[in-house]
């Protein structure tokens, strides 16, 4: 059986294709992902993007649309994701896919394009608690490429530059306008590319942390989403929780795909 | 599950919390719904199949603005909502 989890994001669609198996050797191994798919919309309307994608994943992965039992969808723009059997919120999802990944997760910081929140997720990777920030991106990974252009630097550059800083410089600004020209004042002040790296992505995760303490960090903790690919704000992550590990998945934005798929196929059962 | 649904900006925290276990099957008759003066409350499936509140999404980024005259600057002694819930499923975080 082959479901699909469907993660309309703000800035891209993630699409995972998921496979239900039966290994004799491993019998705990109930499931394979087929083909965990990106694609970046740009001009595309949000419905056309997502059968787009959907198709994509498809093709590549070479599997006819009739053999998918069932299509979930979560992120910003679920509700547009027209073919999809149902929509699940981020939280669900991401806790669903993070506990699957790392079944001693509790706590789920997933951060993408527009959005950070943290989740508390008990053993079988229900959410239990949640706090997000539903009124700016100034936590989110937006804020960190608007910033990394006014450094004219490119994102990857960006988070490494962060960590050749051991300075920290306190951002004020709470909305990305703002903080633009505050880091304009420190370019102007002459202050190292490097130091104003670290204290946006110090900022973004104050701002993400702030979340996740109102729900509590307990248990292992999972980042998921876009910004755990950035080194820079991992490590300004791990500082502002006060914890010494963070776990990471190698593909951290497919995780809430991965978690609608999981959704799906146990509905099916 | 605690759902918090709200922000914070520079002036603070903005959330309302929702403890939806003790929501579902709503002892006080779905209260909330009628006592909120601006009808920021509406009843919905979540992920889990339970029937719970919620606060309306265009509420959830102006809840400092639209909670201003229930709180005790706008003459009220208790919250309305809160009052209204007596499960004590709703917090207010500021």
């Amino acid at each position: 059986m082959i479901t699909a989890g469907i993660d309309m994001g703000s800035r891209s669609v993630k699409v995972v294709l998921l496979e239900q198996i039966n290994v004799d050797s491993a019998p705990q191994l109930q499931y394979a992902v087929k083909k965990a798919h990106l694609m970046m919309p740009g001009e595309l309307d949000a419905d056309q993007a997502a059968e787009r994608a959907f198709s994509e994943a498809l093709a590549a992965a070479g599997v006819a649309r009739d053999d998918v039992k069932s299509v979930f969808a979560t992120g910003a723009g679920r509700k547009q994701v027209a073919f999809a059997t149902e929509g699940v919120t981020e939280m669900t999802a991401g806790a669903k896919g993070a506990v699957y990944m790392y079944p001693n997760a509790r706590t789920v910081v997933d951060v993408g394009a527009e959005e950070g929140r943290g989740i508390k997720t008990d053993a079988e990777g229900k959410a239990v608690d949640f706090a997000g920030n539903e009124k700016c991106a100034a936590g989110a990974g937006s804020f960190a490429e608007a910033m990394s252009r006014a450094l004219q630097l490119t994102l990857a550059e960006f988070g490494e530059a962060s960590l050749k800083s051991d300075r920290t410089i306190p951002m004020n600004a709470q909305c990305t306008v703002f903080a633009e020209s505050e880091v304009v004042s420190l370019i102007h002040s002459s202050t190292p590319k490097e130091d104003i790296a670290k204290a946006v992505l110090d900022a973004v995760a104050s701002r993400v942390c702030a979340m996740v303490r109102r729900v509590g960090i307990e248990g292992e903790v999972v980042l998921i989403g876009g910004m755990a690919h950035n080194p820079g704000f991992v490590k300004s992550l791990k500082g502002a929780m006060g914890v010494d590990a963070v776990s990471l998945p190698d593909l951290p934005e497919f995780v809430s795909a991965l978690g609608c798929a999981l959704i799906a196929a146990e509905r099916q059962h | 599950m605690i759902a918090n649904y709200g922000y914070k900006d520079g002036s603070g925290d903005y959330y309302i919390s929702i403890d939806t276990d003790r929501c579902i099957d709503c002892a006080a008759g779905r209260a909330c719904l009628t006592a909120c003066p601006k009808e920021m409350f509406e009843i919905i499936t979540d992920d889990y199949d339970d029937e719970v509140a919620c606060i309306k999404q265009a509420n959830r980024r102006s809840l400092a603005y639209d909670c201003a005259d229930c709180k005790p600057s706008g003459g009220y002694a208790s919250l309305p909502c809160t009052t209204a819930c007596t499960p004590g499923a709703l917090k207010h975080s500021w």
